[in-house]
């Protein structure tokens, strides 16, 4: 990936970060993106230090935690804005633990650790993730199990077991299959409208009668389709073409006019 | 559920007569019959409606059966899953029958899809903003994904500002990780141990 020097990178640790990205990014990639969130984040680098969670020893985790997120803005991640909202928190209570105490707190024993917020909420996201690992050994376990083999019954009323959701996927499905269809279609080689004025003038001088239905249906796309019509409405309004239709709400049949008569 | 009934009533009328008290055995027998043609877990109780039985015998008889398939050490299980009794292959079995499906395990959801699959499971019914306040992270692709996937549904909006919507498992969910019902799942101060 292309990336410009981030210019926000003030500190020696632009040139760290680059040694680093140069080294193994590939790996180092991985294992950033890894993270699901930024309490995931924090906890590592909590293991990682060694720390105890219940006295993280803010200032030198906070400093971890902005180089981490900056790796990854180096690397190209996309850091997504909960990771920063965490770097405010951990900014937050690290200059709150700077400050001095309140005397008049202190005496009554209920200073509160500004810590104390984000520790629970990391020992409630703790258990979430000891849940989800949980939930993976279930299902690669579930895995290891198979039911018996479709009979014909299975699907006799597959109809009715499909929610608005399931057709909302569906549609999406189709209207995803339709958008790469069209990304095909732009990839071809395309007719200019001059080359279509041609091409038009052309049948008509040749078939003296061209049938515009017939002449729109060989399109085949609609950018094709809306330039044939403007070659139509081009080549009428220049050339010795005119436009009949034989009754109302009939064919169009564009003909050539015999020279002389025309404009 | 509704076409199943209709089968129910019809398979009714057809042996009502015939059988009016079964044997345990033959109860067994055809309990394991209607386990293995269900395409889903079967509870006991459309068990005992299609049999016209008590559900108490339907009950012994599914635990006799799934007795005799641990007794001779069958390659299949009768096992309760989602409220309902499945007839399946068993765990150790699996690298053979894969090699017969010629099937791999199924791709593996994410870790944050896993994450925010256990908070639900847990909080249900939850918000959005409710998971994001224990993940500390948007959900909104993996909720999306487990909306997919099947594993979630919506549960009605919470009575509270911006009416958010609610979610919590689905019966595929229970399916999915091999669980009988919601209280299967090990309660999550259970996991307090397991942190540090």
């Amino acid at each position: 990936m292309e990336q410009e020097p981030l210019e926000q990178f003030t500190f020696d640790f632009k040139k760290e970060t680059a040694e680093i990205v140069r080294g193994s990014s590939d790996e180092l990639k991985l294992k950033l993106g890894e993270f699901a969130g930024p309490l995931d984040l924090l906890l590592f680098l909590i293991r990682q230090e060694q720390a105890n969670i219940f006295d993280i020893p803010i200032a030198r985790i906070t400093d971890e935690y902005v180089k981490y997120i900056r790796l990854m803005k180096g690397l190209d991640i996309a850091v997504a804005a909960d990771f920063l909202v965490m770097a405010a928190t951990l900014i937050e209570i690290k200059s709150k633990m700077l400050l001095p105490r309140d005397p008049s707190e202190l005496e009554e024993e209920e200073f509160e650790d500004p810590r104390k917020e984000l520790v629970d909420r990391l020992l409630e996201y703790e258990q979430y993730k000891a849940a989800s690992q949980m939930l993976y050994e279930r299902t690669t376990i579930e895995q290891a199990v198979f039911g018996r083999g479709k009979i014909e019954s299975d699907d006799a009323n597959a109809e009715i077991n499909a929610s608005v959701f399931d057709i909302i996927t569906v549609f999406q499905k189709i209207l995803l299959r339709h958008r790469d269809e069209i990304k095909m279609e732009i990839a071809r080689e395309e007719i200019s409208l001059s080359d279509m004025i041609k091409t038009l003038r052309r049948r008509i001088l040749e078939e003296l009668e061209l049938n515009i239905q017939t002449f729109f249906e060989e399109m085949q796309s609609r950018r094709e389709l809306v330039t044939a019509f403007i070659a139509v409405l081009e080549i009428v309004r220049t050339d010795s073409v005119k436009l009949t239709q034989k009754k109302t709400f009939g064919e169009i049949i564009l003909k050539a006019v015999t020279n002389g008569t025309g404009n | 559920m509704e076409p199943e009934t209709k089968t129910a009533t019809e398979t009714v009328t057809h042996t009502a007569d015939e059988t009016t008290s079964r044997s345990m055995a033959e109860l067994v027998a055809i309990v394991e019959a209607l386990i293995f043609v269900a395409d889903e877990p079967i509870t006991v109780k459309l068990l005992a409606e299609v049999l016209e039985e008590e559900r108490d015998s339907v009950e012994a008889a599914v635990v006799e059966l799934q007795k005799e398939y641990e007794m001779r050490e069958s390659g299949l299980q009768i096992r309760e899953i989602a409220g309902g009794w499945q007839i399946a292959t068993r765990t150790e079995l699996h690298e053979d029958v894969r090699k017969f499906l010629k099937t791999r395990p199924s791709a593996k959801l994410s870790l944050a899809s896993l994450e925010t699959l256990a908070v639900i499971a847990y909080k249900q019914p939850v918000t959005v903003p409710e998971i994001l306040e224990i993940r500390g992270v948007q959900s909104a692709s993996a909720i999306k994904t487990l909306l997919e996937k099947r594993l979630i549904v919506t549960k009605g909006h919470k009575e509270t500002v911006g009416r958010p919507m609610l979610y919590g498992t689905s019966k595929e969910f229970l399916i999915q990780f091999g669980l009988k019902d919601l209280t299967e799942l090990p309660s999550i101060e259970d996991f307090e141990d397991l942190t540090q």
